[in-house]
């Protein structure tokens, strides 16, 4: 069993104790432990069930790498499922659970699979679940969901909060092992600004736990002073719990800072995402060690040699009190020699290699531990934990030579740098023949806008491979970063002690020539459970790529993305291929680095500040007054005002009427206005718009529509001429951004010797229609300037004191009333919003939304961009044609108007629709013609663009476009609706109310 | 006769850095050629400060200009000035090529101070905050988590910060969570 040892455990405050719970039981660690040590010294050694099989699965690692302690961590809302134990730092209170059992850990339904494994070989879903095709949605989909998947989704309500930070240095350092502490050290010392983060809770890797001297002091010594000399350098920042999640172009670098997952309830975010601006980026991501594949070695209680180490060493855990070590290089050893010196068995080392190890194999024996050379494991036996391994000779097809009863397997397959984020943004990779691992290319670093490279891989992310290496490659690192930085490098490499070590010898699989029985319980990827002979199938099958592969076979596809898996599967792969591992290569190292939380992406963005909401300056008097809000672009404006128990339908008719019999006010704020200024403003907007500008007079206003270069309508709105060089561009509530960007395309890219400016001035003005009979009335109570029409005619402006605000008051219509514009200082919008109202109240003013005006305007036939328009309707399909000139050579998308298609006469175009019984057309609907496409659809022969009910007049009015539709008045179209009905309305002029204009003209 | 309301009405929160509504302020674009001479000369006359340089804002008795685009400044003044201010460059820069106009209703206007003021505007905007990159008289068009905004830095350490009137909810909201207790990262002192 594993247990907590009396003593030891560097990282451990054995006086205080901290209570958890573990799929209910209560258990006790320690301030310092991981959630995985601390499961493992309560004897907790099963964790979870595979993916596939449902086979009972331990803690393999002590890192990032780990595959299979991932636990649903916390209750209610912040419960997340897939946390590594090995990575989540144990607080007071945590409760976690394990996942993928039913009913229970102990006892598993699912793990029958694992006696199908036989039927149940690589790719067998795509093989088997093909056919018969409707079996998949009713049969075999349900059961793989019910079966496969790992955790439950979370709760919604996250209480926590998450932020941003963005930060901007010379030298960003991933990695606080030693490595990273000195080339941290060689950049700052030469001056650069340099971050330096490290993914766990302590400095210095795994380092001290390894042992050695660096500059005459032990490991642990050098890395205290190494700190203390960086925390003194204000150029330098140090940040713990904070991962290097992803390099990206130009030196933008991800870092994902975990502030308070181990303190949670303190007021700090929980989790804070570094944006980061490096000039160069050192990886000291260390190395990662392989498993070996034997059969059996996914049973709990196999692990990673210097995980056994490091549970020994950093927490005090004895993860069994008898340890077979099997190895294939000379670091293994170290795991054999520590726990012996902590009263521990090694009943055997198993050193796959015939010639055996160095200095430290000759430790080992000289300890009195068994060694034995060229032997490797046959098969481990047991089942919910090891029991025992059966030994064979390395070099054979596993024949039995002994058994040896143990709790634990400490395998170690040799050393992978991590080098994902070298790789991340193009970083190239070369194998290393004598240490069997992929380390980066120093002559393809990522590159970044001089072509040079900045990424630097320091250490054993580089490939060293012990520590007096490791520090030196480190300082190299460290000064070719300061050096590309600018910087002068300074200071020389400290000197570290250095054993001699016998070279390790590649084993992918163990033993070298086992049999089909073995190499179906040898595992890949523990976590989506692949095995040896999955890999070989995929090749057999025809699978070459290790990209196919991956996807055929779901290697490295699980959520460690095959930290563990990927080189011993390649290496399957490249043998079974029988070409050299370099020509297979490695599949693409994507960030981030390991999951990063949704939440920390999205940062502060939610609640109230989610997005940006646009607010007029009085959308507080329209919150207050039952305003039912659509967004519009980013803005809310109102569809309508509800009084009361009254139903939207009923509120719009109110508005309607209201303003059709006395007045109505619009808070038409959001619409854009762009002052257009300079001698060649006038020349500017003839091109802009389809009609003509720079005859407009000052003191008036014309409507105008802007295409694009295919000709297509994209805005329309009403220009006001302020004085001889200004013209004022009213736009659409959505067009106002992208018309001020069209403007300025056109004048800095292409016109830019025109002598006009531009300013967006959407925002300095409240804008308010008054609309209807008494509009005049009203604004004359407020007003003893003279806005009689012979003052100010119809499509005519002047400025004028409204209510003691100076108001510039347009005579424009929208609605087919007389109507008046007034724009005054946003500052003041309100005050003139509620002054409209009180001097109103003798007409019975109302405000009116959205709706109230898309439906007067419908009522009048004038049409909306984004209903009759969609980016593929031109002026001239809507009956436009009086706003388009005859007398300009040119305006941008006249040419395009003219192409053949444009001119056909066979377009669909603008008509009025009016339902023969008075109802309602359907939003979207189709008029139907006669046969069927190609398809087998009904054809169709034009479409409604807009519909309402109009209670103005009481009945159904639509606008559509119909294929040669005003050729065609009178006609009777066929409607059908979703419901399998058809609706009948007659093509009729799209003018349904006051068609002579009469109304806003007086 | 009706008062002119800001659209935060003076609102105001302390927590790692004090954020407030710097209340009812004139604001002027002026888009010309800011290399000539008559420009130099109507900003001079307009508001008493020379045309900054790229990035820069030069600051003056509750006046300030601010360099926004290589053609267009931002003339700060008094509120109840602006009339007289623009009236002022119209009459200087007679038979130029410009636009000058008022924009102070368009925007929010804001003082974010105190020790946490760095780091609580690093959290939103993609620029380097540190005390040895953004000094005082830089001025910086960037983004605000998700609304355009502009801030410059005075010389008693506070920053100046505009951005749109319809976002004033959304920017004083987005400034509040990102100077909560709690939130500091401990970079900038």
């Amino acid at each position: 069993m594993s247990t907590r040892l009396a003593t030891g455990g560097r990282l451990l405050d054995r006086s205080r104790a901290l209570e958890f719970t573990f799929n209910g039981k209560r258990l006790r660690g320690h301030p310092g432990d991981t959630l995985a040590s601390a499961l493992l010294a309560n004897d907790q050694m099963l964790v979870g069930r595979s993916f596939k099989y449902h086979r009972p699965r331990g803690i393999v690692a002590s890192g990032a790498e780990e595959p299979n302690a991932l636990v649903g961590l916390g209750e209610g809302a912040r419960f997340e499922p897939n946390q590594r134990a090995t990575t989540t730092e144990l607080f007071d209170g945590l409760t976690c659970t394990s996942q993928n059992h039913w009913p229970s850990l102990e006892t598993d339904i699912g793990a029958v699979n694992t006696h199908l494994a036989r039927f149940l070989p690589a790719g067998f879903y795509y093989k088997m679940f093909i056919h018969p095709r409707p079996f998949w949605k009713h049969v075999y989909e349900p059961f793989i969901r019910q079966s496969a998947g790992l955790g439950r989704a979370t709760n919604p309500g996250d209480p926590d909060r998450y932020e941003h930070f963005h930060f901007f240095c010379d030298v960003a350092v991933i990695g606080g092992g030693v490595a990273g502490l000195q080339a941290a050290l060689t950049a700052a010392e030469a001056g650069a600004k340099v971050l330096l983060m490290e993914q766990t809770a302590h400095w210095g890797g795994r380092a001290p736990v390894d042992g050695g001297d660096i500059d005459g002091q032990p490991v642990a010594g050098w890395i205290a002073a190494t700190l203390a000399k960086l925390q003194d350098m204000p150029h330098v920042t140090l940040r713990l719990r904070c991962m290097g999640a992803g390099v990206y172009d130009h030196g933008y670098l991800l870092g994902y800072e975990r502030v308070a997952d181990h303190t949670p309830g303190t007021d700090a975010p929980r989790h804070r995402l570094w944006r980061i601006r490096a000039g160069q980026i050192i990886t000291a991501t260390g190395a990662i060690e392989r498993p070996l594949s034997f059969a059996g070695n996914d049973i709990p209680g196999v692990m990673l040699a210097s995980a056994v180490r490091d549970y020994a060493v950093d927490f005090g855990v004895s993860v069994g009190d008898r340890t077979v070590v099997v190895t294939n290089n000379d670091d293994a050893y170290r795991t054999a020699i520590t726990l012996k010196k902590l009263g521990l068995e090694i009943p055997v080392i198993l050193d796959a290699r015939q010639s055996g190890g160095g200095a430290l194999a000759d430790e080992a024996r000289s300890m009195g531990i068994r060694v034995e050379n060229g032997k490797g494991i046959a098969k481990v036996k047991g089942g919910k934990r090891v029991t025992a391994v059966a030994i064979c000779a390395q070099a054979g097809e596993g024949a039995l030579l002994e058994e040896i009863k143990c709790d634990v397997v400490a395998m170690s397959g040799g050393w992978s740098p991590v080098v994902h984020l070298w790789s991340h943004c193009g970083g190239k990779l070369i194998w290393d023949e004598a240490h069997a691992h992929f380390r980066p290319d120093p002559a393809n670093p990522p590159k970044g806008a001089s072509g040079e490279g900045f990424v630097i891989p320091a250490g054993a992310a580089n490939g060293a491979d012990d520590l007096a290496s490791v520090v030196a490659d480190a300082h190299g690192a460290g000064q070719a970063a300061v050096k590309a930085m600018g910087h002068k490098p300074k200071g020389k490499a400290p000197e570290a002690s250095t054993l001699p070590e016998a070279p390790m010898q590649p084993v992918w699989l163990m033993p070298q020539g086992a049999k089909t029985a073995l190499r179906m319980k040898a595992w890949l990827d523990y976590q989506n459970d692949v095995k040896v002979s999955d890999v070989q199938l995929a090749a057999r099958e025809g699978y070459e790529s290790v990209e196919h592969a991956k996807r055929y076979t779901t290697l490295g596809m699980a959520t460690d993305q095959g930290k563990l898996s990927n080189i011993n599967g390649l290496a399957i792969l490249s043998d079974a291929l029988g070409q050299p591992i370099p020509q297979t290569g490695t599949t693409t190292f994507r960030p981030p680095y390991t999951p990063i939380s949704l939440a920390a992406i999205a940062g502060g963005a939610r609640g109230p500040v989610f997005q940006p909401v646009r607010k007029t300056p009085m959308h507080s008097w329209h919150e207050a007054h039952g305003a039912d809000f659509e967004p519009v672009g980013q803005w809310r404006r109102p569809y309508c005002f509800a009084r009361g128990e009254e139903g939207r339908h009923e509120a719009v008719a109110r508005e309607i009427r209201q303003t059709r019999e006395s007045v109505g006010l619009l808070d038409a704020s959001t619409l854009g206005k762009i002052i257009v200024k300079g001698p060649d403003a006038g020349r500017f907007l003839d091109m802009l718009y389809t009609g003509m500008m720079s005859t407009l007079r000052p003191g008036k206003c014309r409507y105008g529509l802007m295409c694009n270069e295919n000709g297509f309508l994209m805005d329309d709105g009403v220009v006001v001429r302020l004085d001889e060089e200004t013209f004022l561009c009213h736009t659409t509530t959505g067009g106002a951004e992208s018309v001020h960007g069209h403007m300025e395309d056109w004048l800095q890219c292409e016109w830019w010797d025109w002598k006009v400016y531009t300013a967006n001035v959407t925002e300095q003005y409240a804008q308010i229609a008054v609309a209807g009979p008494n509009a005049r009335k009203l604004l004359q109570k407020l007003s003893n300037d003279d806005l009689t029409a012979d003052a100010l005619p119809f499509m005519g402006w002047l400025e004028a004191g409204i209510a003691g605000i100076p108001a510039r008051v347009h005579r424009i219509s929208f609605t087919g009333e007389l109507s008046f514009e007034l724009a005054v200082p946003a500052s003041r919008g309100r005050a003139l919003w509620d002054a409209l109202l009180e001097a109103g109240e003798e007409f019975g003013v109302m405000p009116y939304g959205t709706e109230a005006m898309h439906v007067m305007r419908a009522e009048k036939g004038f049409i909306m961009i984004g209903d009759e328009t969609d980016g593929t309707v031109i002026p001239q399909d809507l009956g436009l044609n009086w706003a388009i000139s005859k007398k300009k050579a040119d305006y941008i998308g006249k040419r395009a108007q003219e192409r053949e298609h444009m001119a056909d006469p066979n377009r669909w175009k603008l008509v009025g629709l009016e339902t023969l019984d008075g109802e309602v057309l359907p939003d979207g609907a189709y008029a139907t013609a006669p046969g069927r496409n190609a398809n087998g659809q009904r054809k169709t022969q034009g479409r409604v663009t807009s519909t309402y009910h109009s209670p103005t007049l009481g009945r159904g009015i639509a606008m559509g476009l119909v294929h040669r539709g005003p050729d065609r008045m009178g006609e009777v179209l066929d409607f059908p609706k979703l419901d399998g009905g058809i609706v009948k309305a007659r093509i009729v002029d799209p003018v349904f109310y006051d068609k002579d204009g009469e109304k806003q003209n007086v | 006769m009706s008062e002119a309301v800001t659209p935060l009405n003076g609102a105001r929160f302390e927590g790692l850095a004090t954020i407030e509504d710097a209340g009812l302020t004139g604001m002027i674009t002026l888009r010309g050629n800011l290399a000539s001479k008559e420009m130099k000369a109507a900003v001079k006359k307009a508001v008493g400060l020379g045309v900054p340089a790229q990035r820069q804002v030069l600051s003056g008795q509750g006046s300030a200009v601010l360099w926004m685009s290589p053609d267009e400044l931002l003339l700060i003044c008094a509120r109840d000035g602006v009339a007289e201010t623009i009236a002022t460059l119209e009459e200087a820069l007679k038979g130029q090529h410009f636009l000058a106009h008022d924009v102070s209703d368009a925007r929010t206007y804001l003082h974010v101070s105190g020790a946490g003021a760095r780091e609580a505007l690093a959290k939103l905007c993609p620029v380097d905050l540190s005390p040895q990159a953004f000094t005082p008289g830089m001025v910086r068009r960037t983004r605000m988590a998700q609304v355009p905004a502009a801030f410059w830095l005075d010389d008693r350490g506070v920053f100046h910060l505009i951005c749109f009137r319809s976002v004033a909810d959304y920017a004083f909201g987005v400034l509040r969570d990102a100077a909560l207790p709690g939130g500091e990262v401990g970079v900038y002192g």
